[in-house]
């Protein structure tokens, strides 16, 4: 025990040998940076890694409903977006960024919204569009303003509508699980028709709802079982990579809306909320709210601002299901919703610590 | 009375860094013997620098008052050995700059002055009498942010205090000094805070500790069943960084949040560290200017991890070499904690008043490769301001400090919480503080 009151002469401290000797010692020149000078694990490949770890149960389904084509085609995608990064970085003499596995994000999403019968080389062009142009265009990583995926997409629906629509039947003949009755392309385009035409028999729907569930539906690569999807996007939170705000909001919205507009007339019947639970289970819905709305460069940052653009993707996919032209509206949703993530993130900043609104 | 608070206190934001206090948290302090010389600055607190009294070839005695106080906010300067001035000039000092200090040569006599404890009773004193004692042994905050204790003792008649919260957070990494003033000094420091009280008249009295010292909660709480103490409440607080912030700290306790721009004592509140208090207690009982603390010196290249008590003034070279310090891999030195600390240029530099730690590092944790920012948000989530780091950063980054202010870059603490959490180890606070320091140049140039 020590006291500060103690400077009697017993001790006295002999002026120490080790500081009046101090021998000079040769210290490597010290490293100077403002504080901290401690950093979490956590890095950028790391939640990239992460996300391509919450893409696999979804990549693994659509083998098994699609077959190795899948496969081969994420392969193409992933292998261009990764090779036009490395070489635009090559030709404009930048640093080599390949490595921090956001090119491989990208080409996996970019795979993931195409039709597993698209042929590979259409693959490649709207993977090398998704990195050439929406990403490093504007800056590469982080620079980008809207989903570059998703841009990839657009970009291949404009040129090859036809390919891009036509959608075959899983390995086990579903073609959208649906009675034989009724055929359409996807799911979606069914219960639009249905609407349209009158003939919406909620009983119908109401059966396609497991197979929906768990993958056994013609779409894209990567939207067909919501199970994987959910799977992976419960991790993403769970590892608190992502924020729940968005998925949740955009899902929510949509659910909401479509309950809203079930189509049978009731609303707190089980009928009631088969509508909204189809249309939450089908189509690129769960795909895009855990994977691509939630894209951190071109999503808002501000907890409020998630939010709201949550809601804002869910409203404009439920005007587009529900009124547009295409039966399915969540790429452009987002993609526009991208478009106005600055105005959000200016519109909500965050009251701060002891911070009086209204003030001034 | 109530003396514990079963309920964990804490606040919004913070992040989660290693402790890293396993290292010394057992050991005992040491006192650590006087140097040969010492370098003193004048320079030791927030304010106006002290006027030096001395100059070459005076000698001085342990506790000599060497430079007096100048302004309202500034704090006296003393001796921590007893010798001859040598020198009367510009040194290094912890904050990068070049600093007037005394440097004196230890005649190894250990003379002292004649302390001067308080006439009477502190408990008879009036609390003008206690606050000018304060002000004479030159105490200021010695959690780092080094304001002058007698000046936050002195709130103007407006702005009642009722509450005072003892700060034992200690929430930095790696440092232990009031963890162990806890342990070693129980009585002694809660009689600082009983002082306290008694300057402040406040009603409410914590001592806030986070639930990574069991020990110095039992200690503590041994202590204040004793009816002396029994005024003072004990709140244990979650463990996490910055649970020792100021603002943090009343937030947790009370509830009460300090409005933007404002002082804690807008609410109500004083904070003192506990080892403010511990050396409070020393200056009114026994007349002891403040010219020694108690640090911790630690890291990775620290062989012999200790708790020292130093005089003010010793060089960090002492200090390290006697904690068999590896030079030859230490590549960044520390004064303070891991989180705010200060990172030294060189080891030719004194240890002041507010010094809580020196670490040696012996790699360079915030070099490694960065990666552009993905506006990920774990900046926002982790800042307990409230604030989006992230952008503002950006702004300064840009020179837009019009616009980084319109965000709040003016509350930013700089407690390191958002580059801690960032996955792109962008140098955040770096932006921080050149934005608060671009601000504060332009109001100074636009006032003169």
């Amino acid at each position: 025990m020590i006291t500060l009151n103690t400077l009697t002469d017993s001790e006295k401290p002999a002026i120490t040998a080790q500081t009046a000797a101090a021998k000079e010692v040769n210290l490597p020149p010290l490293h100077m940076s403002s504080s901290p000078h401690v950093r979490s694990a956590i890095t950028v490949p790391m939640i990239m890694l992460f996300a391509i770890i919450a893409m696999v149960p979804s990549l693994a389904a659509s083998v098994v409903f699609f077959g190795v084509n899948a496969l081969i085609l994420t392969a193409a995608c992933v292998g261009a977006a990764v090779g036009t990064e490395w070489i635009i970085n090559k030709a404009l003499k930048k640093e080599q960024s390949i490595g921090d596995l956001s090119a491989v994000v990208t080409g996996i999403l970019v795979a993931f919204n195409l039709p597993p019968s698209l042929p590979v080389w259409m693959a490649v062009i709207g993977s090398v569009f998704a990195i050439g142009v929406a990403k490093m265009v504007f800056g590469g990583l982080g620079a980008n303003f809207i989903n570059p995926a998703l841009a990839g997409r657009a970009f291949l629906m404009a040129n090859y509508p036809a390919e891009m629509t036509n959608f075959p039947a899983t390995v086990f003949g579903s073609i959208n699980a649906l009675p034989d009755g009724i055929s359409s392309a996807t799911p979606l385009e069914a219960i639009k028709t249905a609407f349209s035409q009158g003939s919406f028999q909620v009983s119908e729907f109401a059966n396609a709802l497991p197979q929906l569930f768990f993958g056994n539906v013609g779409g894209t690569i990567g939207e067909t079982s919501a199970l994987a999807l959910l799977i992976g996007g419960i991790f993403l939170i769970a590892g608190r990579i992502i924020d729940f705000r968005i998925p949740l909001t955009y899902i929510g919205t949509v659910f909401f809306l479509f309950w809203i507009a079930n189509g049978t007339g009731t609303y707190f019947t089980l009928e009631s909320i088969i509508t909204p639970v189809f249309h939450v289970l089908a189509g690129g819905l769960m795909l895009g709210a855990f994977f691509m709305a939630t894209d951190m460069a071109t999503s808002p940052i501000t907890p409020k601002g998630r939010i709201i653009f949550g809601i804002g993707c869910g409203v404009l996919t439920f005007l587009i299901r529900k009124y547009g032209g295409y039966p399915e509206g969540v790429s452009y949703s987002i993609l526009l919703m991208n478009l106005v993530v600055p105005l959000i993130d200016r519109c909500t900043r965050p009251t701060i610590y002891g911070e009086v609104r209204g003030r001034g | 009375m109530e003396f514990y608070l079963p309920k964990k206190f804490t606040f919004r934001g913070g992040v989660h860094p290693s402790h890293e206090k396993s290292q010394t948290e057992q050991l005992e302090t040491e006192r650590f013997p006087a140097p040969s010389k010492v370098v003193i600055p004048l320079a030791q607190s927030i304010g106006a620098p002290a006027n030096a009294l001395v100059k070459k070839g005076d000698r001085v005695r342990i506790g000599q008052l060497i430079g007096e106080a100048s302004g309202n906010v500034s704090a006296a300067v003393h001796s921590s050995v007893a010798g001859t001035i040598i020198s009367v000039q510009p040194f290094g000092h912890p904050s990068g700059k070049q600093i007037t200090a005394v440097e004196i040569e230890n005649d190894g006599s250990e003379e002292k002055i004649d302390f001067e404890p308080l006439k009477k009773s502190w408990r008879e004193a009036a609390p003008g009498e206690l606050v000018q004692k304060i002000a004479t042994c030159g105490i200021v905050g010695m959690g780092g942010a080094s304001f002058p204790t007698h000046v936050k003792l002195s709130p103007p008649s407006s702005k009642p205090i009722d509450t005072l919260i003892i700060n034992g957070a200690e929430c930095e990494p790696f440092l232990t000094t009031d963890h162990r003033l806890m342990i070693e000094r129980t009585e002694e420091l809660l009689t600082g805070v009983l002082i306290l009280k008694k300057i402040l008249h406040a009603k409410n009295v914590y001592i806030g500790i986070e639930d990574n010292k069991p020990d110095a909660i039992t200690e503590i709480n041994k202590w204040l069943v004793n009816s002396n103490f029994s005024d003072i409440s004990l709140a244990v607080l979650k463990s996490k960084y910055p649970q020792g912030g100021e603002k943090q700290l009343i937030t947790a306790i009370t509830g009460r949040k300090v409005p933007s721009g404002g002082l804690p004592m807008d609410v109500g509140c004083v904070v003192q560290n506990a080892h403010t208090a511990s050396v409070i207690r020393d200056a009114v009982i026994k007349g002891f200017p403040l010219f020694q603390r108690v640090i911790t010196v630690t890291g990775p290249a620290v062989k012999s991890p200790k708790n020292l008590l130093v005089r003010i003034g010793t060089s960090v070279r002492t200090i390290l070499e006697a904690c068999d310090t590896d030079f030859s891999s230490a590549k960044k030195i520390i004064m303070g904690g891991p989180m705010m600390g200060l990172a030294l240029s060189g080891l030719e530099i004194p240890v002041i008043k507010s010094t809580s730690g020196l670490l040696a590092y012996d790699k360079i944790t915030s070099a490694e490769k960065k990666y552009p920012c993905i506006n990920c948000g774990f900046c926002v989530s982790a800042c307990p301001v409230g604030l989006v780091p992230s952008r503002i950063a950006k702004y300064v980054s840009k020179n837009l400090i019009e616009e980084a202010a319109g965000w709040h870059l003016m509350d930013c603490v700089e407690c390191g919480s958002c580059a801690y959490n960032c996955p792109a180890k962008n140098n955040l606070v770096h932006y921080m503080k050149l934005g608060k320091y671009t601000v504060h140049a332009a109001r100074a140039a636009s006032t003169k």
